[in-house]
Parts: structure tokens; C-alpha cells; sequence
């Protein structure tokens, strides 16, 4: 080993406190890298090779029935590879001591792979038999949760008719990696359900011999996917089609697409902090390194080494330190990407996790690493490497101090000595002092950005399901209903309130820009449901036209007082212009809202209602539910509290794994920065120190003049963070929004609180280790050393 | 006006030649004439010492000689190859193979042994000694081992010259080398530059503001205000060892 490379080692050693604490922050920048974006890579592997093994369908469409002579046609359509065409039908479920509602979809095909699209992966068990009409196969996550294996039984109201059925299987599919049921957040494994049956006990149960009311397409190579779903919308349009639609707009895909796209944001975010931070700690801390080594880098120049080699030097130390980061973020990187993907396993339901790294999110990593951490350092290095030895051997010039601005003012009196020496300290260096801060407000705002998902989670579900949807029970007919019905349950005992609601599934055009959805119908002054304005008023839609989520008029590009027109896919599909009349706010989902009877007109039908919300008492919840499930009318009913709960407790669940790992590396970032600036500040302030130690000054008097100023740089951060964290999650939120969830941005003082606790007891902590070597400075030996 | 004994009695080959040679640089907010038109003539194995008070000019022209700094106007030539026109590279290169320096405050590195000092240098020299011979030859080879902060200041110093030495330089430049130094340790550091000269024949300038120092040269020099003011050989040559002060 050349001596200079001893002299590297050796040094490292003797900064090593220094050293670990940046390559800490610099591993957390490179642990987040490469736990997202390993995680996101092997999700899409995983992904990738599911879809095509299981031959996952491109194209998707549903309607209210259709020949089976029409699959011919539909494969016709150029661009289509292979049709797939299937009864599916959703259903309330009951299971043997279980009292909470479940609900799941029935989807025929379940006897055989062969030929099939959106192919299952058993599990356990068989398929079915086709000639069996009690045979099923469930979902794995509903299976797991509920504890169900080949062989149990279960209930299934089929077309109002209870039937019981036998668990043969349990399966996957590519069309359910995501088992959540339409309108949700996150996915309720235990009350939701997918069951593939064998067709024919379908197609008695709902009348579909000979017949299908869904269907799924793949294409071939280069096919034109908009072209095909025009082409199978006009096919199937008389036939009650509720508008095709691509893998883009199917919900487990989508979810797992807002997902992806949710770790590339995380890449790209929380490592640009950490690796920003780091490359700031390097630049203060070699900073103050060339001003110790000024002599020794005058004599090597002195004795013939180029500034080349000597920033080779410099630069192979800087290097050195975002290894040791590189080598221990890929490291935890690793093992928490490893981590993630298996409560994504929980999550999203694949054969088997592919998990891997690729050597390329290595190259990458190496690269923005050491690429920072030179950014950080290439000047101070160069500067070092370039001065003129001659200069660095004579002995530095003061540091210029003034008087601060309080003092220009006269204020000065009011501070004792050691403040004045602080907030000239301060003065001096703005922009380090800067930078301290903001390093320090960065560890703030990444606590704040780890928490605020709860915060909002929280209110979203206050807003929602207490300010928006207040019902106990929501009932869905399975068609159109008379007003009659409303009053039949009204008549159940313990049902408090009822008021009815329309549903019709629509595709919605403003100018060149189409959307599929539904409007929903609601009773004038509505109590249980109500749409509220961006101030949570709750706004009626008038009766003048319609009112539409504020994120759909974006989409749709439509300004209140613009013609919208209204394509009803169901009944008679007629075809209206309105205007929109409004816009509300709402976090789930986007839809259109008019006044039920408005809508009952522009259906040119009578007062019919798709379902209807029900105030309960609380006691009888239970026995309602249960007499709701024997209704024939009833196609579904869900109780609102418990579906509440379980997304509560799911949340609560991942919430406290990220706000564990956001702590830490916070924590890592807050002390990586108080103690590297305290440490520089002390070494170029020991003698200093010294002095006013031997001049009488205590420990803790001479502690207070290095602490104060970090001190007041924590207390500076705090707001600083805040601001910096809230706007952090408004971008991250920002990109995350899409029509099916808008997380609001709301943050609890309980956050800022709990993440300036966190900040504070991090420079606490480094400020007592800072402070016990305050205590055994050197007093002679400092005044010896010439600097 | 300065005296020329250049032409007195038949000298050895010119090693450095200085005419006219001036230095200005910045400090703060003055500004130093730090030399004021020098010129002068070294000779190959002359060992030469600089007396002067501080801030008289002595270090800058040492560091201008070292190919450390550069003239503000005037000319500067080693062995007949102009200094002063040379760029940053040319003068690392001249620094690497022909310089031996040797500073007050030793300027080691803390992190490394004696040996590994020494090594420093001797990496990038073109035909340097062995750096434990180089050791011997300044009468550490007991210390070898050794840290600088396990080392007296006069052991750090003889290690320094050791480092100046190991390369086979042709000059050596010694800046203060005893001014960190008691007497005692300071006669054994200038017997160490006596031998290395004698015996290596190098050409050795002394910078001190001891006149004592004087005693062991063959030409001294006085500096004042950036200019020699005198110029004198010294016949009676003392030995390093008979100086005390």
C-alpha cells in the first residue's frame, strides 16, 4: 500500500465517527433507491411473467346478455387474438358462523385452463367439475382470511336463491392480483370474495344459456387497442354493454399501476434528500479537513506531487465514504426491498414473488451516489489541490468577524458574551448556517412526509364515511326498482330511515374527452348521502343539470355552464346534453350527481330506485342484515362501519411499519448533521474553547457557545421542515392523484409534533456525545497547536 | 547596490541565478513588496545561509528558488533553465526531481510513521535512497516505527530531513529549521543538513534569523526589506557541532 493510501485509511479511522455518520445518510438515500426500485422491478417481473402464463385478457367489457354466436363477431375484429366470453354475476355470501356481510363476484369457467383467458393458478385442490353445479374454487386471500380449505362449504345467494356450494380449490388470477372490490381504498379480504364456478349452474342461476354478459379479449402484436374497444362498443352496445375497456381502466392493473408508479415517485424523492444532505456533510467536513491539512497538502506539493494526484487523493477519501454508504445501502436496500415485496405478497396475490436485484439498479446507485458525493466535494477539492503551496505555508489570515446587525442597531447589549460570539458565528457563515438548517429541516420533512399518510387517511375516512356517506346499510336491487321497495324495507324493524337512490351507469363527453362512470340519483335534501363542496358544506345537486366530482370536470375538461352529454348505458340508452351545474369534492372514485327524480326523467322511466341507504339502530344491525340476504330484490347490502374497520386496521397495520422505518432514517439524517457540524465547529473552534476555559469559563459555560448555535439552528429548522415537509407531500400527493383515490393533504399538529420531538432528542443526542468532548479538550495542548 | 563576488576567485557550476527578481502579493487588504530586486548566484555544493529579521524577504525568495511560488517580474534560472517562465507542471516536475525542503514546523503527516514520511516522497522520486537508509542517515533508525506525535520536536525535524534527503535532491531548501528547536536539538538537526551536504554534496540554503547559524556556512547572506544588503564568504567555516546559541 502507497503511504498515501495508509494516510487515507488511517485518517477514515480517525474521523470514523464522522465518516459513519454520512455514509448513514448516504445508505439511507441508497437503501430507499434500491428498496423501490428493486421492489418495483420485481413486482413488474413478477407481474410480466403471471400475465403471460395465465394469459391475462387486454380488452374487458360487460353488458346484460349476449349471445354466444356474437363470439364469432367479436373475433372478427381485426386486431383480436383470442375471445374469452363468461357469465359473471356478484354475490352475497354466507358463511357458517361469520356474521358480517360478504360479498364476492361468481365468474364461470372454473372446469380447465385449456383455452381459457385470465387463467387460474391452483393453489390447492382441483378445478371443477363441469357437470357439477355445487362445485367452487375461492380466491387465496379470502381462503386465507377466513380460514377455508378444499373441501369446506359455503353460501352464496344466487339470483336471490341461497345455494350451497363446495370449495374444491383455491386459486389465483391474473385478473384479481389486486382482490379489491370496486369503490375501496384498500382491499377487504375477509368480507370480499372472487368464486369460479363451472357455466352451466350459472347460466341456469341467471339465465344465460347459450349466452354471456361478459367478456375478454387479448390482441395481437401492434394492434390498435382504442380501435378494437370502438369496434366491440358498437357490437355489443345493444346488447346493454357498459363500454369496454382496456388494462389500463381494469381495477386490479390500475391498482397495481398506481402503485408502481408510487415507488418510481419514492425513488426518485426520498433518495435526492438523503444523497442532497450527504453531499452537504461532505462538502463541511472536507471543508474543514484541507484547512487542517492545508501544511500537509503545501508540503506535498512542495515536495512534487500534482495537483492531480493529490485531488486523487482527496477525491479516492471522499470516495471511500460513499462506498461504505453505497456497500450499506444496497445492503439494507436489499433486505427491506425484501421486506416490502413480502407484505406486497400479502397485498397483491401472485404465484410466487420474483425478487431480484438488478445489477443495473447497482450501476445506478453507484453512479447518483458517488455523482453527489463528488458534486458535493469537487470544488472544495480543487480548491485544496490548487493552492499555491507557497500560500498554504503561511499561517491563515483571521477569520473576519463584524458585528451582527442586532448590534449595528444597538440591541447588542442585550446579549452576554457567549451570545455574542454565537450570533456572530452565525452571522459570519450564513450560508452554512443555512444549510445546517435546511440539512436538519430536510430529516423534518421526511418524518412529516412518513406520517402524513395517516393524518389524511384519517380525515379521508372522517370525510367520507361521516360527512359524505352516512348511511348504515347500503342495499343494491339487483334492477330497477319501484319506490315501493323503499318502503318495504322501511317496514323492517329497528330500520330507522331510508332514502332511496339511482344508479345508471353512463359515459360521460366533453368535446373529444370521454369518460365511463355513473350518476348517481339522489333524494332532494338527502341526509344519508351527500355531496359536499370543497369546504365540506354539503351542496345539493340542483336540479338545473348536473354536478360533477371537481376531478372529473378536470379530466373532462368542463367548466360549470358547459354542455355535457350523457350516454346511458343501461335500458333504453338514451342520450341527453346537460350542463354541468356544479362541482363537488370527494376523495374516492369520480362520478356525476343529479336530484333522483331529474334523473328518473332524463331515464324516461318512473320513480324507480337502484338501491336504496338505511339508517339503523345499531342493536338490530345484525338481524336486518341478515333478512336484507334472503331478499330476492337484494343483489347486495353492506354495512358501512364494518367495512370502515377493516380498512382502519389495515391501514394501521402498514402505517406503523412505515412510520418505524421513516423514524430511523430521519433520525439517521438529523444526527448525521448535528454531529458533523458540530464536530467541524469544534475543531475549528477547540483553541477558542481552550482559551475560554482556561480563562475561567466552565464546561458547560464553554459547551454552550458550540451548542447554543446548534441549538438555534434545531429551533430554526422546525418551521423550516414543516414547511418544507407539507410541501413535499402536496408534490408527492399531486402525483399520485388519479380518478380512482385523491389522498387529501392534511397533517395533525400530533405530526408536527411528533416528528419535532424526534428532531430534538437526534440533537440532543448529538449534542451530549459533542459535549463530552467539550469536556475533554486539552486545555495546554490546544493552546500549543498552531493553526 | 548590490556587491558582486561572483567573479572573485574561480567557483564551481552556477546552480541558481536571480537578477532583478521582485515579489507582491495580497494579504487582506495591504499589499507586501515582499522582494524588491534580488540578484544573486548559488553554486553547486555551497551550503548558503539567508540571515535576515522576519518579513525581510527570506522565505519568498526560498519559496521562488523551491519553485514553490512564482516572481512577480524579474528572472530566476536553475541550472540555466528560466523559473520564472515555467508553468504549474514544469515547476511540480522541477520540485519532484531536484527539490529538497525542509520547514520549520517539520510539516509531516500526522498519520503516518516515520519510515512511511519518508516513503512519501521517495514513491514519486526518480532514484531515491531507501527510506530506512535515509532514516539511518539522520541517526533515527530506531525511531522508524514511529508516529510524529511519538517523536520529539527535534526527531520530527530530522525525520523532515530525512524526507528532503531520501530523494537524492540537488538542492536543499531549509526554512527555519531549527526555529521550533532548543539548542541542543537544533546543533544535532544542523550537523544532520552539514553531513547530508559534505557527504551527498548537495547544495543547501539555510534560511534562520540566528546568526550564530552563520558560522557553519561557506557564503552568508543579510536580507533586508526584499533586497541582500551584504554578501559574505566566510573562510573559518565552522563545524555544526562547535555552534551553540
Amino acid at each position: 500500500m502507497t503511504p498515501l493510501k495508509k494516510k487515507l485509511v488511517r485518517e477514515l479511522w480517525g474521523m470514523r465517527g464522522q465518516a459513519l455518520a454520512i455514509a448513514l445518510v448516504i445508505a439511507g438515500g441508497v437503501a430507499t433507491f434500491v428498496m423501490s426500485l428493486s421492489t418495483l422491478d420485481s413486482l413488474q417481473l413478477t407481474q410480466a411473467v403471471f400475465y403471460a402464463e395465465y394469459r391475462f385478457a387486454e380488452v374487458f367489457a360487460s353488458l346484460k346478455r349476449a349471445p354466444k354466436s356474437l363470439e364469432e363477431r367479436i373475433r372478427n375484429i381485426p386486431g383480436v387474438d383470442r375471445v374469452d366470453t363468461r357469465v359473471v354475476a356478484g354475490v352475497n355470501i354466507v358463511l357458517e358462523g361469520y356474521a358480517d356481510p360478504v360479498t364476492g363476484l361468481l365468474i364461470s369457467g372454473a372446469n380447465g385452463n385449456e383455452g381459457r383467458l385470465n387463467a387460474l393458478h391452483l393453489r390447492e385442490g382441483r378445478f371443477v367439475d363441469p357437470l357439477s353445479d355445487d362445485e367452487a374454487i375461492v380466491s387465496e386471500a379470502f381462503a386465507e382470511t377466513q380460514e377455508l380449505a378444499p373441501g369446506d362449504s359455503l353460501s352464496a345467494i344466487v339470483n336471490g336463491h341461497k345455494k350451497k356450494l363446495t370449495i374444491v380449490g383455491i386459486a389465483l388470477s391474473p385478473e384479481y392480483v389486486n382482490q379489491i372490490k370496486p369503490g375501496s381504498l384498500i382491499p377487504d379480504f375477509k368480507n370480499y370474495a372472487i368464486l369460479w364456478m363451472a357455466e352451466k349452474p350459472l347460466a341456469t342461476a341467471y339465465n344465460m344459456h347459450g349466452a354471456f354478459n361478459n367478456v375478454a379479449l387479448t390482441l395481437h402484436a401492434g394492434a390498435n387497442e382504442n380501435e378494437v374497444i370502438a369496434r366491440l362498443d358498437d357490437l355489443l352496445e345493444r346488447y346493454g354493454s357498459l363500454g369496454a375497456y382496456g388494462r389500463h381502466d381494469q381495477l386490479s392493473h390500475r391498482y397495481l399501476h398506481e402503485e408502481f408508479r408510487q415507488l418510481e415517485s419514492m425513488a426518485t424523492m426520498y433518495p435526492t434528500i438523503f444523497l442532497g444532505v450527504a453531499a452537504f456533510l461532505l462538502n463541511i467536513v472536507f471543508g474543514r479537513l484541507f484547512q487542517i491539512e492545508r501544511e500537509q497538502i503545501a508540503m506535498l506539493k512542495a515536495f512534487g506531487y500534482s495537483n492531480f494526484s493529490i485531488g486523487l487523493h482527496y477525491l479516492q477519501f471522499v470516495a471511500s465514504i460513499a462506498l461504505i454508504g453505497l456497500l450499506l445501502g444496497i445492503a439494507g436496500g436489499v433486505w427491506m426491498g425484501r421486506g416490502l415485496s413480502s407484505l406486497y405478497v400479502d397485498f397483491y396475490r401472485f404465484p410466487e414473488m420474483l425478487y431480484r436485484l438488478d445489477p443495473r439498479i447497482v450501476v445506478w446507485a453507484a453512479a447518483v451516489t458517488l455523482g453527489s458525493s463528488f458534486a458535493g466535494t469537487v470544488f472544495a477539492v480543487r480548491r485544496a489541490a490548487m493552492q499555491p503551496p507557497s500560500e498554504a505555508m503561511r499561517p491563515e489570515t483571521p477569520a473576519r468577524y463584524g458585528k451582527t446587525v442586532f448590534e449595528r442597531i444597538g440591541l447588542g447589549r442585550l446579549y452576554s458574551e457567549p451570545m455574542r460570539m454565537i450570533a456572530r458565528n452565525l452571522e459570519r457563515r450564513p450560508v452554512k448556517a443555512l444549510l445546517t438548517a435546511t440539512g436538519i429541516a430536510a430529516a423534518y420533512a421526511i418524518l412529516v412526509m412518513g406520517l402524513f399518510f395517516r393524518d389524511s387517511v384519517d380525515h379521508m375516512i372522517d370525510v367520507q364515511f361521516w360527512l359524505a356517506e352516512r348511511d348504515d346499510i347500503t342495499v343494491n336491487f339487483n334492477e330497477p326498482t319501484s319506490y315501493r321497495a323503499m318502503l318495504e324495507l322501511q317496514r323492517i324493524e329497528g330500520v330507522t330511515y331510508a332514502e332511496g337512490f339511482r344508479s345508471v351507469p353512463v359515459r360521460l363527453r366533453v368535446g373529444r374527452r370521454a369518460y365511463r362512470t355513473s350518476i348517481l340519483g339522489l333524494q332532494p335534501r338527502s341526509d344519508l348521502r351527500r355531496t359536499l363542496d370543497e369546504h365540506l358544506r354539503p351542496v345539493d345537486p340542483s336540479s338545473a343539470g348536473l354536478v360533477l366530482t371537481d376531478y372529473l370536470a378536470n379530466l373532462l375538461g368542463a367548466r360549470v355552464g358547459d354542455p355535457v352529454t350523457v350516454e346511458v348505458l343501461e335500458g333504453a340508452r338514451p342520450v341527453h346534453e346537460t350542463p354541468l351545474v356544479g362541482t363537488i369534492n370527494q376523495f374516492l372514485g369520480v362520478s356525476g350527481y343529479m336530484q333522483l327524480g331529474d334523473l328518473n326523467r332524463f331515464m324516461r322511466e318512473g320513480h324507480a330506485l337502484s338501491g336504496v341507504y338505511l339508517a339503523v339502530d345499531a342493536e338490530r344491525e345484525a338481524e336486518i342484515y341478515s333478512r336484507l340476504k334472503e331478499m330476492p330484490r337484494v343483489a347486495g347490502a353492506e354495512i358501512k362501519h364494518k367495512a370502515i374497520a377493516a380498512m382502519q386496521d389495515m391501514m394501521a397495520q402498514q402505517i406503523m411499519v412505515f412510520a418505524g422505518i421513516t423514524t430511523l432514517l430521519a433520525g439517521t439524517i438529523a444526527c448525521g448533521v448535528v454531529y458533523n457540524t458540530a464536530r467541524v465547529t469544534l475543531s475549528e473552534r477547540s483553541r477558542e474553547l481552550a482559551s475560554l476555559r482556561v480563562l475561567g469559563f466552565t464546561q458547560g459555560e464553554a459547551g454552550f457557545i458550540l451548542l447554543g448555535e446548534l441549538g438555534f439552528l434545531t429551533v430554526l429548522s422546525l418551521p423550516m421542515g414543516a414547511a418544507m415537509g407539507k410541501a413535499l407531500c402536496a408534490v408527492f400527493m399531486q402525483s399520485m392523484e388519479t380518478d380512482i383515490f385523491r389522498i387529501p393533504l392534511i397533517l395533525n399538529p400530533r405530526t408536527y409534533a411528533y416528528a419535532a420531538v424526534v428532531i430534538l432528542a437526534s440533537s440532543l443526542l448529538s449534542g451530549i456525545v459533542i459535549r463530552r468532548k467539550i469536556n475533554r479538550l486539552d486545555l495546554v495542548g490546544a493552546l500549543k497547536t498552531r493553526e | 547596490m548590490t556587491p558582486d563576488f561572483s567573479n572573485a576567485a574561480p567557483k564551481p557550476a552556477t546552480v541558481f541565478e536571480a537578477s532583478a527578481l521582485t515579489k507582491s502579493y495580497d494579504m487582506g487588504e495591504v499589499r507586501v513588496r515582499a522582494l524588491r530586486g534580488i540578484d544573486l548566484k548559488l553554486y553547486e555544493g555551497e551550503m548558503v545561509v539567508l540571515l535576515g529579521p522576519s518579513g525581510s524577504g527570506k522565505s519568498t525568495f526560498l519559496n521562488i528558488l523551491g519553485g514553490l511560488d512564482t516572481a512577480t517580474s524579474g528572472r530566476v534560472s536553475y541550472r540555466g533553465t528560466n523559473l520564472t517562465a515555467a508553468r504549474e507542471r514544469e515547476l511540480t516536475w522541477y520540485r519532484r526531481n531536484y527539490i529538497g525542503f525542509v520547514f520549520q514546523f517539520y510539516n509531516l503527516i500526522p498519520s503516518l510513521t516515520a519510515r512511511e514520511n519518508v516513503a512519501v516522497v521517495t514513491e514519486i522520486a526518480a532514484a531515491p535512497m531507501d527510506p530506512a537508509a535515509a532514516l539511518k542517515l539522520v541517526g533515527l533508525e530506531d525511531r522508524i516505527d514511529h508516529f510524529p506525535s511519538q517523536m520529539s520536536g527535534g526527531q520530527q525535524q530530522r525525520v523532515a530531513i530525512a524526507r528532503a534527503i531520501a530523494k537524492n535532491p540537488s538542492v536543499l531548501l531549509c526554512d527555519e529549521p531549527t526555529g521550533a528547536l532548543d539548542s541542543e536539538t537544533g546543533s544535532l538537526v544542523l550537523e544532520t543538513l552539514e553531513r547530508a551536504n559534505r557527504k551527498l554534496g548537495t547544495t543547501t540554503v539555510v534560511i534562520t534569523h540566528n546568526s550564530d547559524i552563520a558560522q557553519m556556512a561557506d557564503r552568508v547572506l543579510q536580507m533586508r526589506d526584499g533586497r541582500i544588503v551584504s554578501q559574505e564568504c566566510n573562510p573559518t567555516k565552522k563545524s555544526a557541532k562547535d555552534i551553540h546559541w
